[in-house]
């Protein structure tokens, strides 16, 4: 029979639709496997944001991804039980983000503040020397940002408790 | 638990995310800059995902699906706040709408992240999260433009006056406050209402801005109970017109 690890490791492939360098495991919002049986698994997921468009797409891919590992009764289901925030993205996450363009969210300790944005690393330059332009960018995850030491826009990924 | 109760609680907050959200969105590709375009659409989609969320846990409650819910209604039928559904009119009025409705909404959430109702209080639990950065996004604009120029700080003060009555009436009470109260699920309106004081004051005090005094305070009753003003009904037939065509349509 398949084991939690192996469904964890087969599921890091699949990726966050927006962001193709980050996996599903790696962002967080796959809460819990189990195995319930011979063909048999059961995956909870939890979206970053409540009005995140991209859930159920998500949900498809999960469900894709298991049943290309030979697991015929795959149950996929979205809960708020372990809500998500942004000190979920396991470290490699970070680095995707990163390499991605996306400067990766701050550790937060339970509280977000308007400072804990203002001056966001550039994920080009490294710089500190940045200014956060809008709290609001093209997804609901993302904030955007202007590095003033190399002259370049970028998108951050919001830090949410 | 009183389930009749849980619902009418749902509901308004739920019809209150819907409709501002749908306001919120028609700013896309009319704001004032594109970062404000942005925001607002961010916001539109935000809450009504948040609402969506709401209607689900109604749903769970036995109402029908939530797509059902919000879009075959009348508007006599929606229990949301008179305040939500008032034309965006310009950014100045835009802008104060916000600021009053999502620091009330944040505190609401804040709230009901501890209610004894533990399906509530999980999707309060995240939507707090997220309402954090509505609230920022207004604090930072409510300050600059009540504290930037004499036109700016006219127009967010006549915008502030303009606002005032209709915000009192995200207040108002329901049949059930005390079965609420009683049973741990909502502290009710009267300490959210006292919380939301104290928490604009301060905000408001930096922009210069000016509550109007108390003595002129009229809170616009009724949308809780289906009572709204003539410009809801035109904003949910928009809202609801391509579910209308086909409600069987798959997106």
């Amino acid at each position: 029979m398949i084991t939690e690890q192996e469904i964890w490791k087969g599921l890091e492939l699949v990726k966050d639709p927006e962001i193709p360098t980050l996996s599903m495991v790696d962002m967080g919002i796959i809460t819990k496997v189990e195995v319930r049986g011979e063909n048999s698994v059961f995956v909870e997921m939890t979206p970053t944001f409540t009005g995140c468009p991209a859930i159920k797409m998500m949900e498809g891919m999960v469900a894709d991804r298991l049943k290309e590992m030979g697991i015929t009764q795959v149950e996929v289901v979205t809960t708020f039980d372990k809500p998500w925030d942004s000190n979920k993205l396991t470290e490699r996450g970070l680095m995707c983000l990163k390499k991605h363009g996306l400067a990766p969210p701050v550790k937060h300790s339970g509280e977000v503040t308007m400072e804990l944005l203002e001056h966001t690393e550039c994920p080009f330059c490294g710089s500190k020397n940045t200014e956060m332009k809008s709290p609001f960018g093209p997804t609901l995850c993302r904030s955007m940002h202007y590095c003033n030491d190399c002259l370049q826009a970028f998108e951050g990924f919001k830090p949410v408790v | 638990m009183n389930t009749t109760a849980i619902k009418e609680l749902l509901y308004k907050m739920a019809d209150d995310l819907l409709i501002i959200g749908h306001r919120n969105s028609e700013w896309t590709g009319l704001g004032p800059i594109l970062e404000e375009d942005i925001a607002f659409s961010s916001m539109a989609q935000d809450k009504i995902g948040q609402s969506q969320a709401l209607f689900q846990l109604l749903h769970e409650l036995g109402e029908q699906e939530p797509d059902t819910v919000a879009f075959t209604r009348n508007a006599n039928q929606f229990h949301n706040a008179q305040f939500v559904e008032l034309p965006n009119g310009d950014y100045d009025f835009s802008l104060m709408r916000h600021f009053l409705y999502d620091v009330a909404d944040q505190l609401r959430f804040e709230m009901l992240a501890n209610s004894s109702y533990e399906p509530l209080a999980k999707v309060a639990r995240k939507i707090k999260g997220e309402l954090k950065y509505h609230v920022f996004h207004a604090n930072t604009w409510i300050v600059k433009l009540g504290s930037a120029n004499e036109e700016s700080k006219a127009r967010m003060q006549t915008a502030l006056n303009d606002a005032w009555n209709y915000a009192l009436g995200l207040f108002e009470e329901g049949d059930f406050e005390n079965d609420l109260k009683k049973e741990g699920v909502f502290a009710g309106e009267a300490t959210l209402k006292q919380l939301w004081l104290e928490t604009i004051t301060p905000t408001l005090t930096k922009a210069t801005l000016t509550i109007p005094h108390e003595n002129t305070w009229e809170p616009k009753l009724g949308g809780r109970k289906g009572i709204h003003t003539e410009h809801l009904e035109p904003l949910v037939e928009e809202m609801s017109e391509v579910f209308r065509v086909d409600p069987s349509a798959e997106w």
